[in-house]
């Protein structure tokens, strides 16, 4: 493999960092609260974001109720098909190679999210998928037309209330993990 | 002085309503999600990013989004600004354009690349504002067009690297909390 992917991929990738990482010798209490997990001080990623620890330790225990939360809702697999649609629609191969895994090892559905990676968003899977995908892709395009239609089509699929927050949820905070990793450095 | 949660706000969640005990059954989302506003918005200390360049880059975020009462809400933030505000409000309308569009590494997905604008301010804003608003209408429309090199024109500007990072977040954040508003009211019209 190239030291930089040029196309989507279930395989696993790397991130390197364009700006200095924290030094671990510099982590302070409020740091290691930031980081949640003391396994991310392993994370170049994670050790860059420390330098404002307050907002990584806020924006990791968002992240980590909108995907592991699993009283009732969205089940695990459709949260991860939103995160990874919503990578593939932004452009980011990182984020989009780390969520299609999960999409595909918790739906056993791994061709069909290799083909959401190869087609693009508007590629055809079943009624429910495309409903989770369509969604995802209207909340993420700027501005948005995501409406009451989108809330219409994905019960129409079957989506409680709780699951339909949980889809706007995942796609929406796809869009801000997009952002850091596509801006703070580059898969390798 | 306690902050109301702005989310909540901003759908007009109340005490009870249905969305309410949908937030309810994601309280540590829901409670970080705020707490995620107040670290960007209501820091300890402001180091590297200003109060003042916080508020002015969300104003211009959410004005890209078209969103006005979100517009409104960031914009009380620059209420000692009067000036700035008018400028932010004349970036933008020449910032206005649609996403995501933007380029991939040379190779297969260079069939999907799209281009669109890249955003210059217009008004004297100042270089390091100037060069955070470019850089933030980038992460807005076109963030596959990031590089290392965009990180280097920040640096020109006075910008260090834990302020970018800051600076990254919060953008990336409002790109989030901007799109679960939206996401929620819609569910509250449909109910």
């Amino acid at each position: 493999m190239s030291s930089h992917p040029t196309n989507f991929t279930q395989a696993q990738l790397d991130w390197l960092p364009w700006l200095p990482p924290l030094p671990a010798e510099d982590l302070t209490p409020r740091h290691w609260d930031g980081l949640v997990d003391p396994a991310r001080a392993k994370s170049a990623y994670f050790m860059l974001l420390a330098r404002d620890p307050d907002i990584l330790g806020a924006r990791t225990r968002t992240d980590k109720d909108i995907f592991y939360n699993q009283n009732a809702g969205l089940p695990r697999a459709e949260r991860e098909l939103a995160a990874a649609a919503t990578s593939r629609l932004n452009g980011c191969i990182y984020c989009a190679s780390v969520h299609a895994r999960f999409a595909s090892h918790f739906s056993k559905r791994s061709a069909d999210v290799d083909r959401l990676l190869a087609e693009g968003v508007e590629v055809d899977l079943d009624p429910r998928w495309n409903a989770v995908v369509a969604a995802s892709v209207a909340l993420t395009e700027t501005p948005t037309g995501f409406g009451v239609a989108d809330i219409a089509a994905l019960r129409a699929v079957g989506l409680d209330d709780l699951a339909i927050a949980d889809a706007i949820h995942g796609a929406a905070f796809f869009n801000w993990a997009n952002r850091l990793m596509l801006s703070l450095g580059e898969p390798g | 002085m306690s902050q109301p949660d702005v989310i909540d706000l901003l759908v007009g969640i109340t005490a009870g309503c249905h969305l309410d005990g949908l937030r309810a059954q994601r309280v540590q989302a829901r409670d970080n999600a705020q707490a995620s506003y107040l670290a960007l918005f209501h820091p300890a200390e402001p180091v590297d990013i200003s109060l003042v360049e916080r508020y002015a880059v969300a104003v211009f975020v959410a004005g890209l989004h078209r969103q006005p009462a979100i517009t409104a809400f960031y914009r009380a933030g620059l209420a000692a600004q009067p000036d700035l505000r008018l400028m932010l409000d004349a970036e933008i309308a020449r910032g206005a354009t649609a996403g995501p569009y933007g380029h991939y590494p040379a190779g297969p997905l260079s069939a999907e690349d799209k281009d669109g604008p890249t955003f210059t301010a217009i008004t004297d804003v100042g270089p390091r504002l100037a060069a955070a608003l470019a850089h933030a209408h980038m992460l807005v429309f076109h963030p596959r067009d990031a590089s290392a090199d965009a990180l280097r024109t920040l640096e020109a500007a006075a910008w260090s690297a834990t302020g970018i990072v800051t600076l990254s977040q919060l953008v990336a954040f409002l790109s989030f909390q901007i799109r679960v508003i939206i996401g929620l009211r819609a569910l509250a019209k449909a109910s």
